[in-house]
């Protein structure tokens, strides 16, 4: 049979990417230009700035993922991209040069929702991989157990009521002065410190076994950070800085719109060791696990009750290592399959994109002109 | 030498299409829907209209700017991905200039105003030499006090277009001294036509850009930016 090849786009947060990728599965390219340098000197993705970076970005992305594919845009069979969720300027970008280009070109354009994407990641790293498996989605701004029954059906089991994961991450990063994105820096610290140290809450929502809430477990990081700056701050007899802003700040988003509240900039900060002993890498270590063990617990119920032996991982954080190493831990004691793609994937890129879209093709679920960016789209929808 | 010309820089979404001697078609829209979903079908229906075929088109004008930025934006990849697709290039044109190019051949001065919030306008002043356009005052982003300061210092006529003109009409009436008049609501706005006639120009003088090179003219950096600057500044005066 005559391989599909897809050309895929996806511009919804901080990423400019593109991607050419066979039969849904065989990534030819996959281009990603990062503008978080650029952000990191606000705390958090300033909408503004990245739509204009994409806008200068996108063009050179796409010459290269065909470039790199070794291909033409006559030989592409569909035009794929992201059309939400996301931040929506960033999303108008990808969505009207994707279809310009498709109707330039002749070719069906194909609008992909950018979870379904994330999930579709680990079609690309496990070719072996088939529905029905149950997903965790886990990114700055989404905290999903879902339900893969079949290609492009997707059930959600469970969800946050509050904070997505990624955003708990974001906001202790900033609290504890390791700046933009919080996810990676603070797994790296974590490495260096004792889980067991601070104990911290999971929080159990009565009623929705498989939902998740990490509002509390922020609040209890903040305030044991807080606490040991106060006491800091009596001992040495310091003044406080105070903010000097009486003009409402620019919105500064962290992934997917959630503002984090201005600049890092002239705030007090975190202390290295605390005054019982317990250092910062320790209060990573502390919440990472907290995080970790509700993740991975509600997951791994949610696909006994499923009765699916496969469990995957997917978006940002699915790249930390502790969630990686503790799923498969605990899946593989429960007799399952335990499945995440490469870091490359986990991270926003079109590659993930071409893959979802091939079988939205194959069922020939094509777009029209009128194809508009959806910042809220929900999982699912079409 | 057919010319795809459009302008998405405010609420107007605007499509047209220009041969050597003609406006074959144009199409605009000033209603409440997003460009995102208007602008394609539009275009599309304009070279339908006009049979065109894209080996036809020989270059994508575009109002490049001041304008909403999103607007902007969805024009500029819209018209990035059209002109790579097609391999023809984008000629980036003022659209204070393109809404100036309404009264091309009245002889007067004309000052289009589009509401840039915050109190102020982008604006610009332009006439017409024949087919030449002669720039009065640069595309600028100013309070109406002063562009009425530099609107005086022209010591001629002036027509005031543009979608603010109506929410600073007062302000205007109080601060002008030179002769005046408010642009009719058939030629106050964005119009393709005037970006494509003013497109085949530049076309003819080379002033076109690539399509991977083309990007808006925003004319005002980002809230954010502003804000961090001034935060800076601040700093640095205490």
């Amino acid at each position: 049979m005559k391989p599909t090849y897809i050309l895929a786009i996806e511009s919804s947060c901080d990423e400019t990417a593109a991607a050419v990728v066979r039969n849904g599965r065989e990534v030819l390219s996959n281009i990603i230009s990062s503008q978080i340098a650029l952000h990191t000197l606000y705390g958090g993705v300033v909408p503004e700035i990245a739509s204009r970076k994409h806008i200068e970005k996108i063009n050179p992305v796409i010459t290269e993922a065909l470039a790199k594919a070794g291909m033409t845009l006559e030989e592409m069979d569909a035009i794929a991209v992201t059309y939400g969720p996301g931040l929506v300027g960033s999303l108008l970008v990808g969505v009207a040069e994707a279809k310009a280009i498709a109707y330039a070109a002749g070719k069906p354009l194909i609008g992909v929702h950018h979870i379904e994407g994330h999930v579709s990641a680990n079609y690309i790293s496990h070719p072996e991989l088939e529905p029905p498996f149950l997903c965790l989605v886990v990114s700055g701004g989404h905290t999903h157990i879902v339900m893969v029954e079949d290609y492009g059906t997707y059930r959600i089991i469970g969800r946050t009521h509050d904070d997505a994961a990624g955003e708990a991450y974001d906001k202790i990063a900033r609290a504890i002065g390791l700046g933009y994105p919080g996810g990676p820096k603070v797994d790296a610290l974590a490495k260096q410190g004792d889980p067991e140290a601070i104990a911290f809450p999971r929080a159990h929502i009565e009623d929705c076994p498989y939902d998740f809430s990490f509002s509390g477990l922020k609040s209890a990081v903040l305030n044991y950070i807080n606490i040991e700056k106060m006491k800091l701050r009596d001992a040495a007899k310091t003044k406080a800085e105070n903010e000097s802003s009486d003009s409402k700040p620019a919105p500064v988003l962290t992934k997917h719109g959630v503002p984090t509240g201005g600049e890092t900039e002239g705030t007090e900060r975190c202390p290295e060791v605390f005054s019982d002993g317990t250092t910062k890498a320790d209060l990573a270590a502390s919440f990472q696990a907290a995080v970790v063990d509700v993740l991975v617990t509600r997951t791994i119920a949610a696909a006994k009750a499923q009765g699916v032996n496969t469990v995957a991982i997917a978006g940002g954080v699915a790249s930390n290592s502790a969630l990686r190493n503790r799923m498969r831990e605990v899946g593989e004691a429960n007799g399952m399959k335990v499945l995440y793609p490469e870091p490359v994937l986990c991270t926003d890129n079109a590659a993930m994109i071409g893959a979802a879209a091939y079988y939205e093709f194959l069922r020939g679920n094509t777009a029209d002109l009128t194809l508009n960016a959806v910042p809220g789209l929900r999982l699912g929808e079409r | 030498m057919r010319i795809l010309a459009i302008d998405s820089s405010a609420q107007v979404a605007s499509v047209a299409l220009l041969s050597e001697d003609a406006v074959l078609a144009e199409y605009s829209v000033d209603y409440r829907k997003t460009h995102s979903q208007t602008l394609l079908p539009m275009i599309d229906e304009v070279l339908r209209m006009t049979e065109t075929v894209k080996e036809d088109i020989t270059a994508i004008a575009v109002a490049a700017g001041p304008g909403s930025f999103t607007g902007l934006r969805i024009g500029a990849a819209t018209v990035k991905g059209l002109a790579m697709v097609w391999n023809v290039p984008v000629i980036p044109v003022s659209t204070i200039a393109g809404i100036a190019a309404n009264f091309a051949g009245s002889g007067d001065i004309v000052c289009p105003l589009m509401d840039a919030r915050r109190g102020q306008v982008y604006t610009g002043a332009y006439g017409f030499n024949g087919s030449t356009i002669v720039e009065y005052i640069p595309d600028t982003c100013i309070t109406i006090g002063p562009l009425m300061e530099k609107v005086n210092e022209l010591g001629r006529k002036v027509i005031f277009a543009g979608d603010a003109y109506a929410v600073f009409r007062e302000a205007i009436e109080k601060g002008v001294t030179v002769p005046y008049e408010f642009a009719p609501i058939h030629r106050a706005k964005q119009n393709a036509a005037s970006v494509g006639w003013l497109g085949s120009a530049l076309y003819k003088e080379g002033k076109t850009v690539s399509a991977e090179a083309f990007v808006p003219t925003y004319l005002r950096i980002s809230q954010a930016e502003r804000e961090r600057a001034e935060r800076l500044e601040g700093s640095a005066d205490t």
